[in-house]
């Protein structure tokens, strides 16, 4: 066993045994404390809960690699994926506290005393969250299998039995106090390679400020403008420029916000804790502790993408070739990643070297041939996944890399199974099939369902449908043309009636899938896309993960227009929607 | 007008208020006046515009959010509707 495969298993296993331990002392012994951990969280640790909730295998794994290879474009994921919180801040959590239930469709079945209402939002819920599990399961076996070199589903298995210790025994009790426990170990694991790498290239320890420094190197010249010149002279697109059209950027930045706010997993998490003024300030906590890992992302992206350039460029950016990366010479992260299918170079012209350049690069080599790209697969995901090893850093460092992709993702996939069981033994077995149930039995349910969603999460990780990447439009324009309209207008629009909002969601639902699925196939099925998944075909440049924000407005039109022509909602729910904007009295709407 | 409308106008002012900083920060300084900002560099070499969309509009976010619960705060206790 290497020196590092060592330290990867005393990372990993030592936060193995705090999650099971965490697991054991926080058992929920109530329905109360398995769907909103008896709503006792505090603020502060309930903001570091949502943040781990909130930060998945792609913000962990996936988002640094795609700011590296799209530069200004990518930050409509940055601003994006923070910007919802305000809305959820401002608009829903304390509102919803106030009202006092323990999940998402039971509010909107209330306020629109409907239970079809109720049945659409959890056909949402579900589908949006169990799409999103599949991306963590998938995380969970890359950090597996490149880290510790066992098969991609004994990591898998392993996985799901942490989560199944701590969700099954706890639920929302043990989900919130490993999940804290979690973010630490993500956010350690981001912040100290980021901190070594902006001191390497800047001599700035503050990765937020060393993106924006003079390069350490003696060149004189600012890291951004570094990155500019080297990526336009090795013939790819500039770094700090924009390269895809406004109005796209601006309705996917909408929608990803507004999905944000409308994703059910999140928002639970503000159900926890004990005051609607702690729903506010907690919401504000949680972007906090998202902000340190989402400021950092940027540096960690450009650094290792200009890491990644220089190791096999060697700096020379000219038509020489002569002082590339040898092929016999590769350093050993390169050769391990390329094992995992994550990298793959082919020395077209025979040098016995790597070029790695870009499509509208035009030198020529010794005989003026143009030289080509070889490197023909860098996959996103290695920008932190390998970065620490590019980068040439102690060991300790790689394995925590490993343990938190993994925290990410299990604490992400914890919080979305714990949203699924919930819709399933509240909503629909004690909401719709068996009312009388006792609080025992509800519990036993919950714990049921727990370990079923657990079953099927592991399934879809074995058994990836083909379309497992094209999903996340999906779940974000679910929340965002369905979730987010309706609990907004619940709260904001006494008018809103019935007909108005179930109307409002069917439209704003149908209208996203179906945009969706005409350029990505119908249920994504390959072969039926009605028109080739390309700028020139969609409507206006909007591409259909852009479209959740479209289909929210038509949610908003519809409802408004219908309840307007429609009877006002009865007095009860007028009472009701008075009540949940005043803050007074949020203590007694639940027993802990 | 009762004090609960009052209380609900101020409310609903303080929310357009920070959703028109919200708005400006990301959709106006990140994405719609990107290339103009980006005509001027701040902390070394950050284009303005540039550090509004992958820095600046983030610490906004915080920021707002904070403030928005501060005010709030003090509005529940001057309408007499804060809890305990």
């Amino acid at each position: 066993m290497t020196n590092l495969q060592m330290w990867t298993y005393a990372v990993v296993g030592a936060t193995f045994a705090l999650y099971i331990f965490i697991a054991i002392k926080a058992r929920a012994s109530t329905t109360g404390e398995f769907y909103v951990a008896g709503k006792g969280v505090h603020p502060v640790l309930n903001g570091m809960a949502t943040g781990a909730d909130w930060m998945s295998a792609a913000s962990f794994i996936s988002m640094a690699g795609l700011i590296a290879f799209k530069g200004y474009d990518a930050s409509v994921y940055l601003m994006g994926w923070t910007g919802g919180y305000c809305l959820l801040a401002m608009l829903l959590a304390p509102y919803l506290r106030k009202y006092g239930k323990f999940t998402v469709p039971e509010f909107i079945g209330d306020r629109f005393y409907s239970q079809t209402a109720r049945v659409v939002a959890v056909i949402c819920l579900i589908v949006a969250s169990l799409t999103y599990v599949i991306g963590q399961m998938k995380g969970i076996g890359v950090a597996f299998s490149r880290f510790l070199e066992i098969p991609f589903n004994y990591g898998l298995f392993l996985g799901m039995g942490i989560v199944f210790i701590y969700a099954v025994l706890g639920g929302m009790k043990g989900v919130t106090y490993t999940q804290i426990a979690q973010y630490c170990v993500l956010i350690f694991a981001y912040t100290v390679p980021a901190i070594f790498i902006s001191l390497q290239l800047t001599g700035v320890a503050l990765p937020q400020l060393g993106l924006g420094s003079m390069m350490s190197d003696g060149s004189g010249m600012f890291l951004l403008d570094k990155m500019d010149k080297t990526l336009t002279d090795l013939g790819f697109a500039a770094y700090t420029t924009q390269k895809g059209s406004t109005l796209n950027m601006f309705l996917l930045t909408m929608s990803l916000m507004i999905g944000t706010a409308g994703l059910p997993h999140v928002i639970t998490r503000f159900f926890t804790v004990p005051k609607v003024r702690d729903a506010r300030s907690s919401a504000g906590w949680a972007l906090v502790f998202i902000a340190i890992l989402y400021t950092t992302a940027p540096s960690v992206g450009a650094m290792a993408r200009l890491n990644l350039i220089n190791t096999i460029q060697a700096d020379s950016i000219a038509p020489d070739t002569t002082h590339n990366l040898k092929i016999d010479e590769l350093p050993a992260w390169f050769t391990n990643w390329e094992k995992t299918g994550l990298l793959k170079y082919e020395d077209k012209n025979g040098d016995g070297r790597i070029q790695y350049v870009g499509k509208n690069y035009t030198g020529t080599d010794a005989s003026g041939k143009v030289i080509e790209n070889e490197m023909i697969k860098v996959d996103r995901d290695i920008m932190v996944l390998a970065n620490p090893e590019i980068a040439q850093l102690p060991n300790w460092v790689i394995a925590l890399v490993a343990a938190g992709g993994i925290a990410a993702a299990l604490s992400t996939a914890a919080g979305l199974l714990l949203a699924i069981s919930s819709a399933i033994s509240h909503d629909i077995v004690k909401g719709i099939i068996a009312k009388n149930i006792d609080d025992k039995t509800e519990l036993m349910a919950g714990r049921i369902a727990m370990a079923g969603a657990i079953g099927v999460a592991g399934y879809l990780g074995l058994h990836p449908p083909g379309f497992a990447a094209q999903v996340v439009a999906l779940a974000f324009g679910l929340a965002a043309s369905s979730i987010f309209p309706a609990l907004m207008m619940g709260i904001f629009a006494k008018r809103v009636n019935n007909t108005g909002a179930v109307c409002g969601m069917l439209a704003g639902l149908g209208t996203t899938l179906v945009y969706i699925f005409w350029f990505k196939g119908w249920l994504f099925i390959p072969g039926t896309a009605m028109a080739a998944d390309n700028a020139s075909n969609w409507l206006l440049g909007i591409s259909p993960g852009s479209f959740g924000a479209v289909g929210a407005m038509i949610n908003f039109a519809v409802a408004l227009s219908i309840s307007s022509v429609t009877a006002p909602p009865p007095e009860h729910i007028q009472h009701l929607v008075e009540d949940i904007r005043v803050p007074m009295g949020a203590g007694g709407a639940v027993d802990h | 007008m009762s004090d609960a409308q009052k209380y609900w106008q101020a409310n609903i002012r303080l929310v357009i208020g920070c959703l028109i900083v919200w708005f400006a920060v990301s959709f106006g300084a990140g994405i719609l006046f990107v290339h103009q900002l980006n005509t001027i560099t701040i902390l070394g070499g950050y284009p303005l515009g540039f550090w509004f969309a992958q820095q600046g509009s983030i610490y906004t976010f915080v920021a707002l959010i904070f403030f928005y619960a501060w005010r709030m705060n003090s509005l529940d206790r001057k309408f007499n509707v804060h809890e305990d």
